[in-house]
């Protein structure tokens, strides 16, 4: 923030960076090859919903755009919409768990639809899961307004417990490919979120 | 296509705060001025007073800023939470601060039934953010997260800096009058042989009360016009006026139910608190220029008003391409 914008009391709206979400693919076979983790197919966006009636108009379309691909061959199925405890809206797009190309490009419309309608400060985060053989799950977080990742490992029972070892194995796997977040306290938690 | 913003900056208010800041700064320099003015026009030994005066409040002034979210928090008796211990609360404000990019603060409990939180701290690496008991059991999840947005607004405003640099004027005029008043009480004997010392003392002593009242009124109208301001950028991060909206009702409430002894103790602390500890006797405009926080009608208004513009400005009405 600028000196000018801290003395008058104003805040700037930070915008979302978007493109860093084309380094999942590539990050995808990297992290299977490392660790033995692959895409589940669920990928969602999570975002702060406005008051007002109007923007459930805009969440109705981001779905529409998202569920018109579900008629192609290589189409997603159509996107769920769920709210979490805190009152933040999640989009989850499931495909199949080969087709990271598609669910990063269904990703990132939903995304553009959200920035270009303006809401783009209300972008919180995109959470792409993985699964290993012993059904370990993990997500890589894109936090829009850094644009950086880092992996999230919620430990499975234990109510908000976190694997901080097999994230910083997940990290070093996907560093090549993908900028991560230096700052571990942005590793922020995301319990109970989709897909997870 | 470049985004289209909601964020349409509050002019009036800018204005307001810029009037306020720029008298403030005018009633200092004219307050040095003439002090130096006197000075070299009487060729007085008086300006060691003025010296010790802004060495001691500026030294005042840096201990509190540098301290302050020590002293804040052992005032309010709180006590820093880990995640652990209260992972939805470090959820609430985990997210608050990614959506607007800023650093974490500590996350601190007062262990009061009184419903308010503060933020303060010298900067965003050494902030602190402090709710009580009574605002997490008295407010529903949303409402919390309005209150939180409003206390990282002011983090991410500076309040505590600005603030502490707004009051350092007081402090100097404040010390100024007391010291006057002492040298008078004390040392005026002993200048006797010098015709001047009288009347330049008893100048000194009233330009600084002088000064001291309207650094004093410029500042609270600071302060309110910083706590719209913080209401603002913390609706518009959360994109829910209303929410606080209605935070603000239950707290104002809430508050007005405590007895009056809690609320005399946290009184030093008005300025950082969401609302007001203790409100002035009467609801007459003598009151309100005396407030550090702006009327409950006044901050509801301007919320109404963010949430006319978040609907008009809405992209739904026209179609999304």
């Amino acid at each position: 923030m600028s000196f000018l914008d801290t003395l008058l009391g104003r805040t700037k709206p930070v915008q979302p960076k978007l493109d860093d979400l084309f380094g999942l693919p590539s990050a995808a076979i990297q992290l299977q090859a490392a660790t033995g983790f692959t895409p589940t197919g669920s990928g969602s966006v999570c975002f702060r919903g406005v008051d007002g009636k109007t923007f459930g108009d805009v969440q109705k379309e981001v779905r529409e755009l998202l569920d018109l691909d579900s008629g192609k061959p290589d189409g997603g199925l159509p996107v769920e919409v769920s709210k979490d405890s805190y009152g933040f809206t999640w989009l989850v797009s499931n495909h199949m768990s080969d087709e990271m190309d598609g669910l990063v490009t269904d990703l990132h419309a939903v995304n553009t639809s959200l920035v270009d309608a303006g809401y783009g400060p209300q972008l919180l985060c995109t959470v792409v899961a993985f699964a290993d053989d012993s059904h370990r799950r993990v997500a890589l977080v894109y936090l829009y307004k850094r644009g950086t990742f880092y992996p999230f490992a919620p430990l499975p029972g234990g109510r908000s417990r976190r694997d901080n070892a097999l994230e910083m194995q997940i990290k070093a796997a996907v560093a090549e490919d993908l900028k991560m977040e230096p700052e571990l306290e942005k590793w922020m938690a995301l319990w109970g979120a989709p897909g997870l | 296509m470049a985004a289209r913003s909601r964020y349409a900056p509050d002019r009036g208010l800018t204005v307001r705060m810029t009037a306020t800041m720029f008298l403030l700064g005018l009633v200092f320099v004219a307050f040095v001025a003439l002090i130096i003015g006197v000075m070299t026009a009487t060729h007085q030994s008086g300006a060691a007073i003025v010296v010790v005066a802004l060495l001691l409040g500026g030294g005042t002034a840096f201990i509190s800023l540098f301290y302050s979210d020590k002293i804040a928090l052992a005032s309010a008796g709180a006590r820093i939470v880990t995640p652990e211990e209260a992972p939805h609360l470090h959820g609430i404000v985990d997210r608050l601060c990614a959506l607007a990019d800023m650093d974490k603060p500590v996350v601190a409990i007062a262990p009061t039934a009184m419903p308010n939180a503060f933020a303060t701290g010298r900067n965003s690496k050494h902030a602190v953010l402090c709710v009580t008991q009574g605002i997490m059991d008295r407010l529903d999840d949303n409402e919390l997260e309005g209150v939180l947005a409003h206390e990282l607004s002011h983090v991410a405003h500076k309040d505590v800096q600005v603030m502490t640099v707004a009051s350092l004027l007081a402090i100097v005029a404040g010390l100024l009058v007391r010291f006057a008043f002492y040298s008078e009480l004390f040392g005026g004997g002993r200048r006797n042989n010098n015709q001047n010392a009288f009347p330049i003392i008893l100048v000194i002593m009233a330009v600084s009360a002088v000064v001291y009242a309207v650094s004093f009124l410029l500042i609270r109208l600071l302060s309110r016009y910083r706590e719209l301001a913080a209401d603002r950028s913390g609706a518009l991060l959360t994109g829910q006026p209303m929410v606080l909206a209605s935070a603000l009702r239950k707290v104002s409430m809430g508050m007005n139910r405590i007895p009056n002894e809690d609320l005399r103790a946290a009184e030093p602390l008005n300025a950082f608190y969401f609302a007001p500890a203790m409100k002035l006797n009467g609801d007459n405009s003598l009151s309100k220029i005396f407030s550090t926080h702006p009327s409950l009608e006044k901050r509801i208004e301007q919320l109404e008003k963010i949430q006319q513009q978040l609907n008009e400005l809405s992209p739904g009405a026209k179609g999304l391409r």
